[in-house]
């Protein structure tokens, strides 16, 4: 056997599986900040996308037609899912679904910030599809090849699922933007509240980010956040362009040299008093989730319950 | 009156049980008791929608007026809406949502295996895609309706008082008028007396399996058919109505 | 904060007849009845799936990792330290 391993041999050799590009699995050996970075990182983000679902139900009873509302809950349906996917990943590394929910309702826990706006046109639906799953699009697909596997699996999964929200969100724009003033009104007002926070959900810049150096050397991080913004901006522009719409950005201008788009400064106070809960909704959305936990006691205590008396009931 | 516009009036009802249920359950996404079962009740939502959109359509293209589903869907009075009154009840909790929905799909179960023998194809079609769907629907009610019955004191009484409450919404499902009878020589439409048997077989065997009593003598409440609602009503379309009141004549 | 959560099941699909049940996540459920209902529900939004099959993840012994290196878990470890399997897609567009 070889428990006499020191931690400096296995923390190499977990580097050198790392670096072969081997997945590590749950049952691998690992560094317990490796283990943590990641419970911390995936619930996380089961955490965005469970929340994620509050701003976009909340106009799943008011869709315009019967087809948008169709559309709108099988995608607040699959961040559910998405949710459940994560959660189940970081179940793996031993963090228990429930004292990870505890976490995110304490306020301990952090979700994607972007959910803490509100939703208050139709548009919005449009908006979030195109930029908010857009932006997690781009940074969940170099995921898809995290070094954890479990995560990574996961990850393809929502991926596939994934691919269906900023198409349906753009067309949802896309017609607003060709239709009557009112309706290119209402796209460009959501577009203008929308921009700023969708290029803040790629995180602080790398300059400021604590976790990308580690992150990135255990590849559960494949690219650093300002590449993935600027990654962002240079697709997303010219998107808003074909259909009529306007960057509320007076910065942004195309760099030849660079042959990427240059954009003005983000307002990071203001992605730091959100993060610190003070966006127009975050007690709301956390509230929200409370409640449904808090309401839906009975129910889970009782179908437990049932299961019990069932089981003892087989056994005589 | 003329068959096709029997036929017309008879789609209407049918989408708007399926639609007006539908949009209650949607109410529900993001805030059910666990993740699970918010994936599963929305997917009931989805399909209930999905049934409403193919009997709106239906509907639409038999040419008796001009509306398209969407406009048949989300911009007639409160008194042209023809669906059951139990379906427009308030979610109130995951008990009276569970009860309502089982109640429902008790019905709509034997329902849609009749419907699916119609004469008329399309609508024989509709049903047999429907009662796929209504299959697993009645699956999930009955199995929660019996873990909450049976459960713990707070669920079983919780459940319990939901049935009690309901249940003066029962009656109205079997209720038929000229339309059904028009229809039903006509061997498009079910016959709901035939049907109703099954469902008070399939209520009682759960409800005792459930421990939950069946209630006696109960006033009715009836009307949803004619057009006569709750007062639940109006706000359920005030809000499903939101943007085609606000904005008339757009395409979203 | 309550201590009564649904255990753990393991989700195991078979999306055609003749391939192997392949593991494709977790969920939790009260009973097995409705592991297989939210199976279905989850991870196969009532199409891919042929056969669904639920266990407990309790009740599943895992092995010891193969690399001998790294033998550090004691072999009956429980499931939450064993690997997951998800279908890869065949290509993973950006849009
Ligand atoms: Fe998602
Ligand atoms: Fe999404």
């Amino acid at each position: 056997m070889s428990q006499e391993l020191s931690i400096e041999e296995l923390e190499k050799r977990f580097q050198e599986k790392i670096d072969a590009e081997i997945k590590i699995e749950p049952n691998d050996w690992m560094p317990d900040d490796y283990r943590k970075t990641l419970i911390r990182q995936i619930s996380q983000h089961a955490h965005s996308e469970i929340v994620g679902m509050l701003p976009e139900g909340n106009w799943i009873t008011r869709a315009p037609s019967l087809r948008r509302k169709a559309v709108l809950l099988a995608k607040v349906q699959d961040e559910a899912g998405h949710g459940l996917y994560l959660y189940s990943a970081a179940e793996t590394l031993g963090a228990d679904r429930e004292e990870t929910i505890d976490d995110l309702h304490s306020g301990k826990a952090k979700y994607s910030s972007i959910f803490n706006y509100p939703t208050l046109s139709w548009a919005d639906m449009g908006t979030i599809g195109w930029l908010v799953d857009g932006a997690a699009i781009m940074n969940q697909v170099p995921l898809c090849r995290c070094s954890y596997g479990p995560y990574a699996r996961a990850m393809v999964r929502v991926c596939k699922e994934e691919s269906f929200h900023q198409r349906q969100g753009f067309e949802i724009v896309t017609k607003l933007a060709q239709g009557t003033p009112e309706q290119k009104e209402m796209a460009q007002d959501s577009l203008n509240r929308w921009w700023w926070p969708s290029l803040m959900m790629f995180g602080p810049s790398d300059a400021d980010s604590q976790h990308t150096a580690q992150s990135m050397k255990w590849k559960i991080k494949r690219n650093t956040n300002d590449d993935l913004r600027q990654q962002f901006v240079d697709i997303t522009v010219p998107q808003a362009e074909l259909i009529g719409l306007t960057i509320p950005d007076p910065d942004l201008k195309w760099n030849e040299e660079r042959q990427s788009y240059d954009f003005g400064e983000i307002n990071w106070d203001e992605f730091n008093q959100v993060i610190r809960g003070n966006g127009p909704c975050n007690k709301k959305r956390i509230e929200d989730r409370r409640n449904a936990k808090e309401n839906g006691k009975w129910v889970r205590e009782a179908a437990l319950a049932h299961a019990e008396k069932r089981k003892m009931k087989k056994a005589v | 009156m003329e068959e096709k516009k029997a036929l017309f009036e008879y789609l209407l009802r049918l989408g708007d049980d399926s639609l007006i249920l539908g949009q209650r359950l949607s109410e529900w996404c993001g805030h059910g008791p666990i993740l699970e079962e918010d994936i599963a009740m929305t997917n009931i939502a989805l399909d209930l929608i999905g049934q409403a959109t193919n009997l709106f359509e239906y509907a639409s293209s038999l040419g008796v007026d001009k509306r398209s589903a969407d406009e048949l869907a989300f911009v007639r009075y409160e008194k042209d809406y023809r669906n059951l009154l139990l379906v427009e009840q308030e979610n109130t909790d995951f008990g009276y949502t569970l009860a309502r929905q089982f109640l429902f799909d008790a019905f709509r179960k034997p329902f849609f295996e009749a419907l699916s023998q119609s004469s008329d194809q399309q609508l024989a079609a509709i049903a047999e895609k429907s009662l796929k769907e209504t299959k697993y629907h009645l699956q999930h009610s009955s199995e929660w309706m019996i873990r909450l019955g049976d459960g713990t004191d707070e669920s079983h009484e919780r459940i319990q008082q939901a049935v009690n409450q309901l249940w003066a919404y029962t009656e109205e499902i079997f209720e038929q008028d000229q339309i059904d009878q028009q229809l039903i020589q006509a061997g498009i439409a079910v016959d709901l007396s035939v049907i109703r048997a099954s469902w008070t077989k399939q209520v009682q065997a759960v409800f005792s399996e459930a421990g939950i009593d069946l209630p006696q003598n109960t006033w009715q409440q009836k009307g949803g058919r004619q057009g006569k609602h709750t007062e639940h009503m109006g706000y359920l379309l005030a809000e499903m109505q939101f943007m085609q009141r606000a904005y008339p004549q757009m395409e979203w | 904060m309550s201590q009564a959560e649904w255990p753990l099941f393991e989700v195991f699909i078979r999306s055609k007849n003749g391939l192997n049940h392949k593991h494709v996540g977790s969920l939790r459920a009260a009973d097995e009845e409705m592991a297989i209902q939210n199976a279905r529900d989850v991870y196969t939004r009532r199409s891919e799936g042929v056969s669904i099959w639920v266990v407990q993840s309790s009740l599943i012994t895992a092995s010891d990792p193969q690399d001998a290196d790294a033998l550090f878990e004691p072999a009956d470890s429980k499931i939450y330290r064993h690997p997951t399997f998800y279908d890869v897609p065949d290509g993973i567009s950006h849009m």
